[in-house]
């Protein structure tokens, strides 16, 4: 993990938080997060990603460990003088504030004059393309026009870091993907630092310079995109970003960046060892679906060959997905793209499939 | 760039499109009158629900109130039991005694009513509402109907032999004035006025002025004890709203206690507590805070009722303040405060404008419910701490002046309606929060 190290623009070290004194619900996590850059904590609920968030914002103290912002520490800085925007779950716009008002709040608290206060408001509205709206009541405005206003009085302020709190999680699926694009551009435009918490991973992939998995009160993973995708370092994260093909086995052997486990059924597979030590050791294999091939021809000649049954197709338009019996697992699938020459596999009938060993990591076997 | 939220835009286009002519069923009846036929069933069970309450609020609410404020202008006494004298006393000029005719028209009157049946007469209640303009009348009445029928002409002076009140034109004045079905007098008097002798309105001396300053004295008794329980229970309010439901609930027990215990009983405990000889002084005797020949008097007096009022009303003021308080994210006091506002400007600028429907709907429940209380000051208030209430129940209960009292209670019932009109012209009536 690249976590630690204090050089980073915000700073988790070694923090910890308790709200009963008998169990953790964050332990010792150490984060680093640099001038600019769009982290992203993503993790199921309960996983302790939003009291990161709160104890960053100031409405949670840590327990134990060291919260710092730009080099200082933060922990007995009361929430007001942090100067860092929000942007809250249902977004919390004061209903007894027109947009204009709710804009011009954190600009009237930090005592500046009018004419400053308007045009920064003007701004602030413009880039959200809501400068028409600025007298409209917040019940008035739909979903969508809401979470643009809360971002804008969060950015309005000109803070350096800006927190969101599952911005999007009330929003309609296709409302939800121009927004995480909108917030993005928002971000890298002005440069700002922010910390972004979902349980939705398409929206932390999306949006991410990093992605911080959080399970457990832990961080398992921080990695970019691509990386967590391809490359997870553990079960959780394996299972918990994008669909995965679990097989659980033994390890056989390990040479250097190689290994052969022998699957529960006497089968043996190649595979990369990932966080696994020593042979003899349980371990449970994961492949992304679609990096399961069936057409031999597109096959790479190295590629390890395995029987499996064809249980389910599924025509889904540009993909097709095969459900398939692998070594006792039957919840085995198979994402294929709609090609020309691509087979539509009947159900009952018996193929051979494959997989690069690169793409078939050996991870830990959850207890 | 395309907005795709334009569901916030109001319906306007999709109106203009219909059709002029008139729509009909498949059977040609027009559609209005099919949905109402279809609809009517609904009607009827929806009417029959409500109906019993209907019932009851007619005959038990709202036909006394009709009732009393009728019984604040109807004026039959004197028509009922005067007539010919009113007619004999209409060209009379008010300044001397009436001449002999009205007197021999006052004689056919009272043998007129000595030859009905003992309960139809009329003189009784003749003498009892004379005497509320002009007292002794009730005596003059009285006595003269016994001797009356034995008069012989001229009239005149048999009747001022009888009592010398008949000698008095002011008594004639009263006649010719109330010889009306409907008065404005029990307003007048409700409103410390009389009449003077040429039957303008004036000022009584000030040493029988009442009703304006208890009015006064009510509204500000009212203001004090909607304020005090809105100082109390704003922060109980608060603090109950962000407690978890369980100890909200217990606490909550606590706040309504108050409803749940005898008005009787709560107020002997404030009797028991307050007096000269309670708890309270004996105490601060005890502690020697205070020497013993200046006990504090907390009770039959203003302080007495202040004290017990706020108590009993302090939970109508807590609990649409709590109803309030309760759907008030606490996200709204972070995002305040991640915005830069200090926590004393958070609350004063996002927190408390939010809570002000249930600050209007506790300001007024409070408000109407102790401009009109009766019993706590009755029993804890003594003499500086009376209510108009008060003084409504003495003429219902003690001077039997039932058109008085109803004057001042129908002055009561449209000063309440008037506050309840400004404050909805005010605030807007729709944004009250009772629960």
């Amino acid at each position: 993990m690249s976590a630690n190290g204090t050089d980073g623009f915000v700073v988790f070290d070694k923090v910890q938080k308790s709200y009963d004194g008998e169990s953790l619900v964050v332990k010792d996590l150490n984060l680093s997060v640099a001038k600019g850059e769009f982290l992203t904590m993503l993790g199921p609920s309960g996983s302790g990603k939003t009291t990161c968030l709160m104890m960053l914002a100031g409405f949670e103290t840590a327990t134990n460990g060291e919260i710092m912002l730009d080099g200082r520490p933060i922990n007995s800085i009361p929430p007001h003088k942090r100067g860092i925007g929000m942007v809250f779950q249902n977004y919390a716009l004061f209903p007894h504030m027109s947009v204009g008002e709710n804009l011009s709040f954190p600009l009237e608290v930090r005592g500046m004059g009018k004419s400053v206060r308007e045009q920064k408001i003007k701004r602030a509205l413009d880039m959200v393309q809501m400068g028409a709206f600025a007298s409209r009541r917040p019940a008035q405005l739909s979903g969508g026009q809401q979470q643009r206003i809360a971002l804008a009085r969060a950015l309005v302020f000109e803070p350096e870091v800006v927190l969101m709190d599952e911005p999007l999680g009330a929003l309609d699926k296709q409302l939800r993907e121009h927004m995480q694009f909108e917030i993005t551009r928002l971000a890298h435009d002005l440069g700002i630092t922010t910390v972004y918490v979902t349980h939705d991973q398409t929206e932390a992939l999306t949006m991410s310079d990093n992605v911080a998995v959080f399970d457990d009160g832990r961080i398992q993973q921080l990695a970019p995109p691509d990386k967590l995708y391809e490359e997870p370092e553990n079960s959780f994260v394996a299972q918990f970003i994008g669909e995965n093909n679990t097989l659980d086995g033994r390890i056989k052997e390990i040479r250097g960046e190689h290994c052969v486990v022998e699957l529960d059924n006497g089968e043996m597979i190649d595979a990369r060892p990932v966080n696994v030590t020593k042979a003899g050791e349980r371990t449970r294999v994961s492949i992304r679906p679609e990096r399961v091939e069936s057409n031999p021809e597109r096959l790479h000649p190295d590629a390890h060959l395995i029987k499996a049954e064809v249980v389910e197709f599924i025509y889904m338009g540009d993909v097709f997905r095969t459900r398939l019996k692998v070594a006792g697992n039957e919840n085995f699938i198979m994402k294929s793209r709609n090609a020309p020459d691509q087979v539509r596999h009947k159900p009952g009938s018996t193929i051979e499939i494959g997989w690069l060993p690169k793409d078939c990591r050996a991870l830990d076997m959850p207890s | 760039m395309v907005q795709a939220d334009a569901g916030a835009m109001p319906p306007s286009t999709t109106t203009t499109t219909a059709p002029k002519e008139k729509l009909t069923t498949s059977d040609g009846r027009s559609l209005k009158t099919a949905l109402r036929q279809a609809e009517r069933r609904r009607r009827i069970a929806a009417f029959l629900l409500v109906a019993p309450l209907l019932f009851f609020i007619l005959t038990f609410f709202v036909f006394p109130i009709a009732q009393m404020m009728w019984r604040s202008v109807d004026n039959p006494q004197v028509v009922r039991a005067l007539p010919n004298t009113l007619e004999a006393l209409s060209g009379w000029d008010g300044r001397d005694l009436p001449p002999e005719e009205v007197f021999a028209a006052l004689h056919a009157d009272f043998v007129a009513d000595s030859e009905r049946p003992r309960r139809e007469q009329a003189m009784g209640p003749l003498g009892v509402r004379l005497n509320y303009e002009l007292s002794a009348a009730r005596g003059a009445i009285s006595r003269t109907a016994r001797q009356a029928p034995n008069f012989e002409a001229p009239f005149r002076d048999a009747f001022t032999d009888a009592h010398r009140l008949w000698g008095d034109p002011a008594l004639w004045r009263v006649i010719q004035r109330e010889g009306r079905a409907l008065t404005s007098a029990y307003y007048v008097a409700a409103l410390d006025r009389q009449f003077d002798e040429f039957g303008n309105i004036e000022l009584r001396d000030e040493n029988r002025r009442i009703y304006i300053s208890l009015f006064i004295r009510t509204i500000l008794l009212s203001v004090a004890i909607t304020f005090l329980t809105f100082l109390l229970g704003f922060p109980i309010a608060y603090y109950l709203s962000i407690l978890p439901m369980r100890y909200a609930n217990l606490l909550m027990i606590c706040v309504l206690l108050p409803f749940w215990t005898s008005l009787l009983v709560r107020t002997s405990a404030w009797i028991v507590l307050l007096q000269q000889q309670g708890v309270i002084n004996s105490t601060l005797v005890g502690l020697g805070i205070i020497g013993d020949d200046s006990r504090l008097s907390m009770i039959y007096n203003m302080t007495g009722t202040i004290v017990a009022m706020t108590h009993i009303l302090l939970p109508f003021m807590v609990l649409p303040l709590y109803s309030v308080m309760r759907t008030i994210p606490p996200s709204y006091m972070r995002a305040a405060k991640s915005l830069g506002a200090t926590p004393s400007t958070a609350f004063r600028r996002v927190y408390f404008p939010q809570t002000l429907p249930g600050i209007g709907a506790g300001g007024v429940l409070v408000f109407i419910i102790s401009i009109g209380y009766y019993i706590t000051p009755a029993l804890v208030g003594g003499q500086s701490g009376r209510m108009i209430s008060n003084e409504i129940a003495r003429h219902m209960q003690q001077s039997l002046n039932w058109g008085l009292a109803a004057a001042l209670g129908t002055m009561l019932l449209v000063g309440v309606l008037v506050l309840y009109w400004l404050y909805n012209r005010l605030v807007g009536a729709d944004s009250l929060k009772l629960g």
